[in-house]
């Protein structure tokens, strides 16, 4: 395959950037799109130019690590993480525009590698439990009905990519912080700071500098983990909740 | 902007049933009209729960717009960078939210200014809004004007209602389809029961 990028270039943090346009031959349509990225940094190496920076961890489509806006959409035309997404959904000849994703809270530190430590400071404001350390506890001692412990999961699926704020057109971290929230608060574990937990996640987020909620839905449907749109009325009613336990 | 969202929906129902009784001829409407005034008589006194009511829905509009602005202005903070590739994003409806808002607001002024005191009326006779109305919609801009705010009312209402919903916790992933044919019905229902007296008298069955 043969294809055109226009690639965002930013050398640093505080340095202005461009889209730049590469013309990469020698793609295969099983290549995913990381690899895709791979062949064309070492043609850039090897030319003697700087390759493109971008963040990918395991390629597995579980880490959460890698992540683009790929002509307009986050992680691209399929519903999966970046290094998921395969060249065969590509035709040859193609233009794409790759990009960082948009945000305030994401800076852009090189090319398209964004700081996304906002999202561990709003995990690290609530996204724990209080549990006794030591040995593992006896798997039985505290019972979850089934419903619940399924909520919990399709929740903890989130794995923080990003996806959501780079989609939305607000850049709010509504549907990231409602997975966490949620994922924990339906639990007999997270009980103990169910309140101070979505007080807390939600104090952090506003903190950041993230967008408000306006309920367009891009962030569910870009979201590669599938997390339900809903989960932030889930968020709204524990907030609400919270508020009117006055803790 | 959901809780005063949700307070002038409920107002719009009602003040859309209201508007139907033009149907009934100019007696019947006039009376209904007069009505407005004395409910709540002899508690209050001769039309103070109309200016009760104008209290409230003034308050719920300022709000409303206030939390929109405020709102709109985080969200636009929150995205200093725009991406170079450029797609349409959510649904019309959702698209429109903030312009569409603006419109209403225009509108709201322009039918005060016609239809409670009168100013810009035609006709402009107190206490007759049946000879009012049929006045003010003999003229084409006042229907065109009237028409395209109640559409922009009617998309305002569809993802307004739902997202509403969500906002205020009241929606999950069983009752989401629900709630949003509900939004759709809602929207459908106001924006042809608004739109039916101007039509009407058009088309000559009011007169």
């Amino acid at each position: 395959m043969k294809l055109t990028l226009r690639i965002w270039r930013q050398t640093g943090p505080d340095e202005p950037g461009r889209m730049t346009t590469y013309d990469v031959t020698g793609i295969s349509p099983d290549m995913s799109f990381l690899e895709m990225l791979d062949h064309l940094n070492e043609e850039l190496i090897l030319a003697g130019d700087e390759p493109v920076a971008f963040d990918h961890d395991c390629r597995e489509g579980i880490c959460g690590a890698c992540g683009m806006v790929i002509n307009g959409r986050a992680h691209g035309p399929e519903r999966t993480t970046t290094c998921q997404l395969h060249m065969r959904h590509f035709t040859d000849g193609d233009t794409i525009d790759v990009e960082p994703w948009r945000a305030a809270a994401f800076p852009v530190v090189k090319d398209l590698v964004v700081d996304r430590s906002a999202f561990d400071r709003i995990i690290g404001s609530g996204g724990y439990i209080t549990a006794p350390t030591g040995a593992a506890p006896e798997a039985h001692a505290t019972a979850v009905p089934k419903p619940v412990a399924d909520t919990a999961f399709e929740h903890a699926e989130c794995i923080g990519c990003g996806a959501c704020v780079a989609a939305c057109p607000n850049g709010s971290a509504m549907l990231f912080t409602s997975a966490k929230v949620v994922h924990l608060n339906v639990l007999p574990q997270g009980a103990p700071e169910r309140e101070s937990r979505v007080l807390d996640m939600v104090g952090a987020m506003d903190a950041e500098g993230f967008g408000g909620c306006t309920n367009t839905g891009e962030c569910a449907t870009a979201c590669p983990k599938g997390i339900p749109l809903p989960s932030i009325a889930a968020m709204n009613r524990e907030y609400l909740r919270a508020l009117s336990k006055g803790r | 902007m959901a809780v005063t969202g949700v307070a002038m929906l409920l107002f719009l129902v009602g003040h859309m049933l209201g508007n139907l009784k033009i149907f009934f001829g100019a007696p019947e409407f006039n009376a209904y009209a007069a009505w407005l005034r004395t409910i709540g008589e002899p508690v209050l006194h001769y039309g103070w729960f109309l200016w009760l009511m104008r209290l409230g829905l003034v308050a719920a509009v300022v709000l409303h717009g206030v939390a929109a602005y405020q709102l709109s202005r985080r969200d636009r903070a929150a995205r200093p960078a725009k991406y170079a590739h450029r797609r349409q994003r959510a649904s019309y409806a959702t698209r429109t939210m903030r312009w569409g808002g603006v419109i209403l607001a225009l509108f709201i002024v322009w039918h005060i200014l016609d239809l409670t005191t009168l100013t810009v009326n035609p006709r402009g006779q107190a206490h007759h809004p049946y000879e009012n109305i049929v006045a003010d919609f003999r003229n084409w801009y006042a229907d065109v004007f009237y028409i395209v705010a109640m559409l922009a009312l009617g998309l305002h209402i569809r993802h307004g209602f739902w997202s509403a919903a969500q906002t205020l916790g009241a929606n999950n992933a069983r009752r989401d389809r629900a709630l949003k044919a509900l939004a759709n019905a809602l929207a459908l229902v106001l924006t042809c029961g608004f739109i039916a007296v101007p039509v009407a008298v058009m088309t000559g069955v009011v007169s």
